[in-house]
């Protein structure tokens, strides 16, 4: 099947302008009529369901944590870009598109992503109007500073800390809907089953993970913000309980999952202590405005303390190899130059799994106070798990799995191709292509939730009667019935490994295999060994405890089995994309220097898949895609 | 770092089935420990020897495991996130203590949050506080340039202090009144501060003392625990903050 994105026509610039026009509008006094459920509170979700609110809709939220202000959007560090061009440093709407097309290696719908670069400016204008305290300069207007694969500075942040300000923006604008009774707020339930009726997403099936109860809510529409799976890989920077287990429910439930293998393995995080370790940190890709990444040249330097290795013998290696972007080239390249660089043997600290990022020569120019202001919260958190001092001694830094590009498929109004059922945020795979650009996410998240799905979601609405169907339908008790089913499975088997080991081997295969590099023969290895360990899984996990209680090794266990299902789609992804873009590198698909070959003649689509079964493969579909303002080019940061 | 050095650890958790069950301590051992280990780290070690023995494991909030989202909340050796100062539980780590250290392990303890179970306590009661006017009123969309209000950097940096609340309640914990006064303060403060919360900072700060209130929260009498245990290091001024915000209020 070819896939319509449904994108607008005409000029690029006027195309969200015009696409708002024709949506049709649902009348106020008809808002109230209409129930909508929003999966996940974090920047997408939480955005949404306030602004819905206070448009009238009746929202039913739902979260896992024990409140909506801990989503892991919280933890995004660094910044959210806009287009304001308030330096004047030559920034604007197109050159926002420019970036974040090219920066995603031209695989990315360019109708969206003109949308999310033209709305980025009025997100700024929201959270500032909430309170959200972003940096000042000295005569009180807001600075800026400069992301990677950008070569003007265009991102507002607050501190280290600009995730949690955004999100508690948005959980403030979620707070007064609340209290105002257009949101009805569901903490601690995790949703567990799309329900589909007739062909059209009308609820969901939640486990209340304090009682263990299975409960049905029916709505007119349902949104998953459900964020992203790259805990498919066990260790990553995302928070313990993200998994990919609505958006695989949706999955089998019919909707697409599109490009699985655009994964981001973030350049700057703590390398790994040991083997108990749970998860990585990051530490935010702002740093690299003013660290400077090297490794020695020599093999024999690499066990020296940094401060005995002179100048003359380290390799700069992104300023060598990227002199125009220097330390700030894109995520993807950054993070291979440095596998590359420990792969050779040049690699520093535990295992020979690590690069420096020094702020020697930043603290010699500007002081050490002033780098304490810029980013203090994050030398304080690199201390307290390293025991290390930043001000001192270089950080040592190595890549890992940070977000996911690939997401459910959506057209332009954020519908997946099952009716009544949209995606927003990082769960779907839409605007950032095969690589997202730092500070991006951020404003994806808030854009998706404060500026489009507000309006798409009318024209959607009109067309269909509300409270239509109701959770007294068979297809909910059937849904109960199944996620029971498999509820009980889980607790019976009482094998003999733990949740942890199967998460913890799924995570060796994952990034051994489907990681930075991947290539025919790792991608089939894969797709022979999660399966065998899949099968294992159902025949020999030790889940303990009951489902009618809170039991996190149930929650768990759910989600391990969702991502041992997912993590073969995502090789399977990986092995048909038959050339390198962005975070999908093929060993086999490089160029002469070592960059990633693309083949825009055969893989300039989207790929779309359609699950048909674990014992059945499934079916891609694929959206074309077409590039009419920046024309398809190599990307070159040289 | 490869350590070959490993510590041994008697821990002594607070075990609670359920909100109406009364709950005691059980010991346990936490063997093969390296002081890279996180605490969290630490109690996943003992939680997998505790299934393997077909024992039910701990059950402990957490989340984000990098200090920021705020869900773990453990108080250790009767200081809530453990007393290493500005750390969550989640960033302590085990070179922290000894070899043959008896660690006590108990939830928050406080009347406005009831446990749950185990460690796991409800702090729904903060987000009541938050809905009562944590917050400015601004619609989405139809607002003014981010540029139209200048912010003094001194004012945008204070404001930033007090927003920088995780909202995990050590601070409730912590206070022998179990209030949430700091908690209330930071956010009643960080909107105070901001020329964009001015207009409602009169109506905000009476509706969320008295939502504190209604919540079983106590009230301030000045031991300034909720400061030392705050793994942010949110002061305690905002609190003085809040009072004055509260006082101009009466006459608003």
């Amino acid at each position: 099947m070819i896939l319509d994105g449904k994108c607008p026509t005409g000029p690029i610039e006027k195309s969200w302008d015009k696409h708002r026009f024709d949506l049709k509008l649902v009348n106020p006094s008809n808002k109230r009529k209409y129930n909508i459920i929003m999966v996940g509170t974090g920047l997408a979700g939480a955005a949404a369901a306030a602004s819905l609110g206070e448009l009238g809709y009746n929202v039913q939220a739902f979260c896992y944590q024990d409140s909506p202000r801990r989503a892991h959007s919280i933890a995004a560090q660094g910044g959210i870009n806009a287009a304001k061009n308030y330096p004047s440093d030559g920034d604007s709407i197109m050159r926002l598109m420019y970036d974040t097309v090219k920066g995603g290696d031209f695989r990315a719908r360019e109708a969206d992503v003109w949308r999310l670069s033209q709305v980025s400016n009025n997100i700024i204008d929201q959270c500032v109007a909430q309170g959200v305290p972003f940096a000042r300069d000295y005569a009180g207007y807001l600075d800026n500073r400069s992301f990677g694969g950008a070569q003007v500075s265009r991102t507002f942040y607050s501190r280290g800390l600009t995730g949690q300000q955004l999100l508690l923006g948005a959980y403030s604008a979620l707070s007064r809907q609340i209290k105002a009774g257009t949101v009805q707020m569901y903490n601690r339930r995790e949703m567990l089953d799309l329900v589909v009726v007739d062909g059209v997403a009308r609820g969901i099936t939640v486990r209340n993970l304090i009682t263990g109860e299975l409960e049905s809510y029916a709505a007119d529409a349902v949104c998953l913000a459900t964020g992203g799976y790259v805990n498919v890989f066990y260790l990553s920077t995302n928070a313990k309980g993200c998994s990919v287990t609505a958006n695989w429910a949706a999955a089998k439930k019919g909707a697409f999952f599109a490009n699985p293998c655009y994964t981001q393995i973030h350049p700057t995080c703590i390398p790994q202590a040991g083997e108990y370790q749970s998860k990585l940190t990051l530490m935010s890709e702002s740093l690299r405005n003013d660290g400077r990444i090297w490794v020695p040249k020599k093999k024999e330097d690499v066990g020296k303390l940094p401060s005995q290795i002179p100048d003359a013998d380290r390799d700069y290696y992104l300023e060598r190899k990227y002199p125009s972007f220097g330390n700030l080239a894109p995520r993807d390249i950054s993070s291979r130059s440095a596998k590359e660089a420990c792969d050779a043997g040049l690699g520093v600290g535990p295992g020979g799994r690590g690069v420096y990022l020094d702020f020697e020569d930043s603290i010699k120019r500007l002081s050490e106070d002033t780098i304490r202001e810029r980013y203090g919260n994050l030398f304080e958190m690199y201390e307290k798990i390293t025991d290390e001092n930043g001000y001192k001694r270089p950080m040592r830094i190595y890549p890992a799995p940070h977000y996911a590009m690939g997401g459910l498929w959506v057209d332009y109004n954020l519908m997946s191709n099952v009716p009544g059922l949209f995606v927003l945020g990082e769960a779907n795979f839409s605007v950032h292509g095969a690589n997202r650009l730092g500070a991006s996410a951020l404003m994806q998240g808030l854009s998706d939730g404060y500026f489009v799905i507000p309006y798409t979601i009318g024209g959607y609405l009109v067309t269909v009667k509300p409270g239509e169907v109701k959770v007294d339908n068979t297809e909910f008790k059937k849904s109960v019935e199944d996620v029971k089913g498999k509820t009980n499975k889980l607790l019976n088997i009482n094998g003999k490994k733990t949740v942890t080991e199967f998460h913890r081997e799924l995570g060796k295969i994952t990034w051994n295999d489907v990681g930075m590099a991947r290539s025919k023969e790792s991608l089939t290895d894969a797709i022979k060994k999660i399966p065998a360990l899949r099968d294992e899984f159902w025949q020999n996990v030790k889940v303990t405890g009951s489902g009618a209680d809170l039991n996190q090794q149930l929650e768990n266990a759910g989600r391990v089995a969702d991502f041992l299902e997912f993590g073969e789609l995502l090789a399977r992804d990986a092995l048909h994309r038959e050339e390198s873009c962005g975070g999908h590198f093929r060993v086999e698909h490089q160029l002469a220097d070592g960059e990633a070959k693309r083949n825009d003649a055969d893989f300039s689509y989207v790929g779309a898949w359609e699950f048909k079964g674990n014992d059945k493969e499934p079916e891609l579909h694929k959206e074309p895609l077409k590039f009419e303002t920046i024309h398809l080019a190599v990307r070159s940061y040289k | 770092m490869s350590d070959h050095k490993t510590m041994t650890l008697t821990l002594i958790v607070w075990r609670q089935k359920s909100a109406t069950d009364p709950g005691k301590f059980e010991t346990y051992t936490a063997k093969n420990i390296t002081s890279h280990h996180s605490f969290l780290e630490m109690l996943d070690c003992v939680n997998e020897d505790l299934i393997n023995a077909d024992k039910e494991p701990i059950v402990f909030d957490h989340d984000c495991r990098e200090g920021i989202c705020g869900m773990c909340s453990q108080v250790i050796n009767g200081k809530p996130h453990g007393g290493q100062e500005r750390t969550t539980v989640c960033q302590l780590h085990m070179r922290k203590f000894k070899d043959g250290d008896t660690i006590y392990i108990e939830p928050w303890r406080a009347r406005a949050f009831p446990i749950v179970k185990d460690l796991i306590v409800d702090r729904a009661a903060l987000d009541t506080i938050i809905q009562a006017g944590g917050y400015t009123s601004c619609h989405t969309g139809g607002v003014p340039d981010g540029n139209a209000v200048m912010i003094p950097k001194p004012i945008a940096e204070e404001a930033t202090d007090a927003a920088e609340c995780i909202g995990c309640g050590a601070c409730v914990a912590g206070c022998p009144n179990g209030a949430a006064m700091l908690f209330t303060g930071a956010k009643v403060s960080q909107l105070a501060l901001l020329p964009q919360g001015r207009p409602e900072a009169a109506a905000r700060v009476l509706k969320m003392t008295a939502a504190a209130s209604e919540c079983g929260f106590g009230n301030c009498s000045n031991h300034y625990e909720c400061g030392a245990v705050c793994p942010k290091g949110v002061d305690v001024k905002f609190i003085a903050r809040m009072n004055r915000e509260f006082i101009k209020a009466q006459f608003a």
